[in-house]
This record gives C-alpha cells, sequence and structure tokens, in this order.
C-alpha cells in the first residue's frame, strides 16, 4: 500500500475532527448561549441587565417563585426515591441474576430495555388506571412518581450498572469471599458493592438527571416538578424560567462531569509509582 | 507423606449433574491427612466440579464428604474452614495485596494487630514481602496467584483447595510457582487437592495423583505407580505418551512389531487384536550396523531437542511409524537408517476401536 493510499477505518485528519466537534459544540452551545442571552435581557427596554439573576435571591420574590422552589424540592425527592429503587431493587436483583440464575441475563436485559422504546405519552396512558390504585393507598403524595420514574430510568440505570458488572468476575470474587468466611451479607457489602461502586454512583448520577429533566408524566399526571414549574412561571416571568432550565442543565452537567471523573478512576492509582518494583515473574524470592 | 496438622477427606459415592449431565458420577476419594493429591484429568473429566463439590460451592445430587471427620455434605462454603485458589485471578481489585490476605482473618473476627501480623507472614512466606500495598492491577499473573495463595493459608485451613493455579501463568513462573507451592505445603503440613489438566505438574508435586475421566476416578496412586503399572487404557494413555501399534495379545503376553511382549494386566485382557501401548522410552537406538535378528529396522522422519533429552519418529519398513525417546548425544539425520530394539517390559493395551480422544498425550504410530 502507497504511503498516501487512502485506508478504509482510518482515524479522521485533524482538520474533519475540529470540523465535527465545532458543529456539535455549536449544536448544543447555541441553544445554551440563546438561553443565557435572554436570561440577561432588560425586557421592553432593551439592553442587559442581571436583574433577573438577582431577583431569585431577592426575598421579596420568594412568594413569586414559590412554584419553582416546590417542584425542585419535589423533584430532588423524587430523585433521592427514584435513586433508592433503583438500588434497593435493580442493583440486588441483578447482581443475584449475576451470581444465581445467570441465564435469566438476557431476559432481565430486555424488560429493563423496554422503557426507552415506549413513549411517556404512552407510558402515562398505562400508568393512570395503575396510579388510580396507587393513590387509594397512598394518597397523591409526590413521591409516588417515582414509581413511574423507576421504570423510565430502568434503561439507563440499567446499561449502566450492567457494564460495571460485566467486567467484574462476580462470580469468582464472591466465591473467594465465601470460601475465605464470608457470609452473603459481607460478600455484598466488603467484596461486590465496593467494586461496583463507580456503576452504583454513575447508574445514580443519570437517575437524577433523568429525573430533574422529567415534564411529560408530571404534567399528564397532574404532579408538579421542576420542570412543570417552569413551565408554569415561563407564563408569568419568561426570564426565570430560562434562568432555572439553564440552572438544571448545569446541575446535569455538574453530575456527569462527577461520573466521568468517578468512572476514571482505580484503586491504588494515587500511590502508582514509576516502576521501582521487582517483578517476580522473572525471579522467585525464596 | 502424611502430617497430622492437615485434615482427612473422604469424598464417598458423590454424583452431580448439570442439566442431564452427569458431571460427577459416583467418585469416592479418601485423602490422608497432610496430603498432597492431585485431580488429573482431560477438560470435563469432573475434576473442578469435584474440588468445587469439597468446597461447598456446589450442591451434590448424592454421595457424601466428610472432612476431618465429620459430615459436611450440606455445610455452605464459607463454614467449611478450606482455603482456596482460583484458576482465575480472584484478588479483590479494591483491597491492598495485604487487606486481601487479611480478608479471611477479618471474617473471623482475628483482632487488627494480630491481623496485619499474620497477614505480613503469610506474605513473606510466598516471597511478597514488601508488596503488601499493592493492588491487584499493580501485581504481575504470578505475584496476583502468590497472594492468593498467601490468602488461603492465611487463616490455617484444614484442606487448601487448588482449582488450577497455575493454568494462566507463562511456563516458567508456573514451574516456579508450582515447586513453591509443594514446599510450603511440606512445611506446613497441610492437606492438599490440587486439580489440573497437566500431567507433568501432576506428576511432579503430588504424593498421589487420581486421574479422572467422565465424572469417575479411573486410577488412584503414586505418579510412578500411574506411569508404571497404569490399570486402564485410558490412564496409560493419558499419563505419559505412548506409541499405540497393532499387536495380538495371545495369554499373558501380546505380540507385536514380531516380538513377544508380557503384559500389564493379562486377567482382564481378552485374547485377540489390541492396540498396545508403548512407551518412546522403552524403545532404543541401536547402532544401524548391528546383526542382532530381534532388532527392529527403520529410517528417520525427524527428530526433536527437548532440552534434556530428545524424540525421534522412526517410521518402520511396514508404515508403522513409532517415537522413541533417547539421549541428546544421539542426533540421528532426518531419513538415516537406524534400527530400534523393544525393551521387554510389561505393556498396557487397549481396544482396536478404543477413544482415541486422548491422542493428544498420546503417540499415535500409523500405518500407511
Amino acid at each position: 500500500m502507497s504511503r498516501t493510499a487512502p485506508s478504509i477505518g482510518a482515524a479522521p485528519s485533524r482538520v474533519t475532527r475540529g470540523l465535527i466537534l465545532g458543529i456539535i459544540g455549536a449544536l448544543f452551545a447555541i441553544p445554551i448561549i440563546a438561553m443565557i442571552e435572554f436570561s440577561l435581557r432588560d425586557g421592553l427596554a432593551g439592553g442587559y441587565t442581571l436583574s433577573h439573576w438577582t431577583s431569585l435571591v431577592d426575598p421579596a420574590s420568594v412568594a413569586k417563585y414559590r412554584s419553582l422552589t416546590t417542584g425542585l424540592g419535589n423533584s430532588l425527592l423524587l430523585a433521592v426515591v427514584t435513586v433508592g429503587i433503583v438500588l434497593l431493587l435493580l442493583l440486588p436483583t441483578m447482581i443475584l441474576v449475576q451470581l444465581r440464575f445467570p441465564r435469566l441475563r438476557r431476559v432481565l436485559e430486555f424488560i429493563c430495555i423496554i422503557p426507552i422504546t415506549v413513549p411517556a405519552i404512552v407510558l402515562v396512558v398505562g400508568l393512570a388506571p395503575v396510579y388510580r390504585f396507587i393513590g387509594s393507598i397512598f394518597g397523591s403524595s409526590i413521591w409516588t412518581l417515582a414509581f413511574a420514574y423507576g421504570i423510565t430510568v430502568l434503561p439507563y440505570a440499567y446499561r449502566t450498572l450492567a457494564s460495571n458488572l460485566g467486567a467484574l468476575d462476580a462470580i469468582t470474587l464472591s466465591e473467594a469471599a465465601r470460601s475465605l468466611g464470608a457470609g452473603w451479607p459481607s460478600v455484598l457489602w466488603r467484596v461486590l458493592l465496593p467494586n461496583l461502586r463507580r456503576g452504583i454512583l454513575a447508574a445514580s448520577f443519570i437517575s437524577v438527571a433523568v429525573v430533574l429533566g422529567e415534564y411529560t408524566i408530571a404534567s399528564l399526571l397532574s404532579r408538579q416538578n421542576l420542570q412543570t414549574a417552569i413551565l408554569l412561571i415561563s407564563k408569568s416571568d419568561p426570564y426565570v424560567a430560562v434562568i432555572f432550565a439553564l440552572l438544571s442543565l448545569l446541575l446535569v452537567f455538574l453530575l456527569l462531569l462527577v461520573i466521568g471523573k468517578v468512572g476514571t478512576r482505580r484503586p491504588g492509582a494515587r500511590s502508582s509509582k514509576p516502576s521501582s518494583k521487582p517483578d517476580l515473574t522473572q525471579g522467585v524470592a525464596s | 507423606m502424611t502430617n497430622p496438622q492437615g485434615a482427612a477427606v473422604v469424598l464417598t459415592d458423590v454424583t452431580k449433574s448439570f442439566a442431564g449431565h452427569r458431571a460427577l458420577d459416583g467418585v469416592n476419594l479418601a485423602v490422608e491427612p497432610g496430603e498432597f493429591i492431585a485431580l488429573l484429568g482431560p477438560s470435563g473429566c469432573g475434576k473442578t466440579t469435584a474440588l468445587r463439590a469439597l468446597a461447598g460451592l456446589e450442591n451434590v445430587d448424592a454421595g457424601s464428604i466428610h472432612i476431618d471427620g465429620k459430615d459436611a455434605t450440606d455445610a455452605p462454603a464459607n463454614k467449611r474452614d478450606l482455603g482456596m485458589v482460583f484458576q482465575s485471578y480472584s484478588l479483590f481489585p479494591h483491597m491492598t495485596a495485604a487487606e486481601n490476605v487479611e480478608f479471611g482473618l477479618r471474617m473471623r473476627r482475628v483482632g487488627a494487630e494480630d491481623r496485619r501480623r499474620r497477614a505480613a507472614a503469610a506474605l513473606k512466606m510466598v516471597g511478597l514481602d514488601g508488596h503488601s500495598d499493592r493492588y491487584s492491577h499493580e501485581q504481575s499473573g504470578g505475584q496476583q496467584q502468590r497472594v492468593a495463595l498467601a490468602r488461603a493459608l492465611v487463616t490455617e485451613p484444614r484442606v487448601l483447595l487448588l482449582d488450577e493455579p497455575l493454568s494462566a501463568l507463562d511456563a516458567k513462573v508456573r514451574v516456579q510457582l508450582r515447586d513453591e507451592i509443594r514446599r510450603i505445603q511440606t512445611e506446613l503440613g497441610i492437606t492438599t487437592i490440587f486439580v489440573t489438566h497437566d500431567q507433568e505438574e501432576a506428576l511432579a508435586v503430588a504424593d498421589r495423583v487420581a486421574v479422572m475421566r467422565d465424572g469417575r476416578i479411573e486410577q488412584i496412586g503414586t505418579p510412578e505407580e500411574l506411569y508404571r503399572r497404569p490399570a486402564t487404557p485410558f490412564v496409560a494413555q493419558f499419563v505419559g505418551l505412548s506409541n499405540r501399534v497393532a499387536g495380538t495379545v495371545e495369554g499373558d503376553t501380546v505380540l507385536v512389531l514380531g516380538q513377544r511382549l508380557p503384559l500389564l494386566e493379562p486377567s482382564t485382557t481378552p485374547d485377540g487384536p489390541a492396540s498396545v501401548l508403548i512407551r518412546p522410552e522403552d524403545i532404543t537406538l541401536a547402532a544401524p550396523d548391528s546383526s542382532d535378528a530381534g532388532l527392529l529396522r527403520g529410517r528417520v522422519l525427524s527428530t526433536s531437542f527437548l532440552g534434556s533429552l530428545r524424540r525421534s519418529q522412526i517410521q518402520l519398513a511396514d508404515g508403522t511409524v513409532l517415537a522413541v525417546q533417547h539421549p541428546v548425544r544421539d542426533d540421528p539425520a532426518p531419513g538415516a537408517e537406524v534400527a530400534l530394539a523393544l525393551a521387554r517390559v510389561p505393556v498396557a493395551v487397549a481396544d482396536t476401536d478404543t477413544d482415541t480422544d486422548t491422542a493428544n498425550v498420546a503417540v499415535e504410530s500409523s500405518q500407511s
């Protein structure tokens, strides 16, 4: 092959890479910049002002933005309960299937992926009668919405946990722990969970991100969360609605940043030094 | 070799099936305290299943397992007080070497100071003192298996179980660690059961070797017994290399290559055609100009240098190809005419239609 011959599957040139990055970056950046610009506009008077931002911390505006703070509080509560469902229901199920019923792995994966293929509106139609029943038991408290969110976050949480679990030889590790005298609770708490830390954190953060951005289910089931509150407030104060939308985007961005940081850290990375250690594959200390 | 510090292990009629396949078919095995037993056999013969049943990692369908005289058949794995080293690297990735070794002690609620002292001693025993703060990803495969060995031994278990712990290592480290395991086992006098498919490994370290096939133990004996007096054709083929040559059984002898050789098991061998199993080292090279009428004549096809010895493929006049093991100083060139002498030692025979699925370890002679 000549030096200049094009090769299939070769990495794109620096210019192509820059172009792709620029287009995709613009796709994300333009709406965000537009939102920032809009939030700084001084209404009909023209020009720019920080007054919309400062009004958020103005005690006089507390009552005005109560629906927003309530929505934010509700969304945070829903995020916590949803993460609880993921960690207390999905994670133990996945570990159990991995260790004891590996043949059910495909079935579990199929079930967990289904919600991503069902539009939220369809999901709500199915959930409405269920929520009538739930309401008769638990009342119409906001936290019950977490049952529905537990379903919507399944695909994301499952993939994240499955990728971590798949990279771990959970069966051998649990057998090694048991042969060393550990009961199942110790196997779970001392061996498996510490090694699933990255997956657990990532699944939790993604669940939080999904819950904070959810609108359709809450709106159609007549519950108030951050997104429905933003829509509500946008009718009276579009600037603050955009500011809250920006802040929730920032929060999600920070969460994803933390996932990235946690995901690339390995135990002992802090202590790894240039190799001055002897390699015993080449010699046996006796 | 026995040592009172180890525990006796007895498996009685142990049976285990997986989805209709009988992995263990009435395994009986009695291991003396302090003994080093190797379970040897091809893939799928049930050796790992037997070890896992003993460890409590598989429930048995029938039969019983006694450890130190007590029935442990239904005891959970974490209550059996056994140490185990796995084939795949099984160190806990989030723990350092020392924390890994301390794990079993922590489960036994040993005090922190005592834990640290014993873990350090165990790491020193396997030659890894100074490596206590290394994580598994900072260690080579050999080092990880040493830590796993220290972790299994630090709790002073009644029995040490080794499930092909060397198979993932390169050849040099494998031999080093194999010898080290034997040294430590001898020092501690711990009853040890070692699963391997590598016959050289089994013969080199074990007091006794149990050869398994299709979920059963075919023969158990010292390495020399297995090699010199195999009880079945399968054992003869699996342990060591053998030439399979067509012959005819007549009474307590077999006529093969024009010579009459005594049979290893004449009482169980019916008269008639059979495949005779002749060890490469039982055939010697003789001077080609020798006039001895009892010698076989052939031509060298190829010769391989194996370090301490040489093995050559010799084709006889009737087309039979024999593998011959001889000293390195004898270096016949390919194509050279040579004479061969058969040692008059008892030989094993197999049915002519015996399945040759173990041909990977047997030297199959061929008729052209």
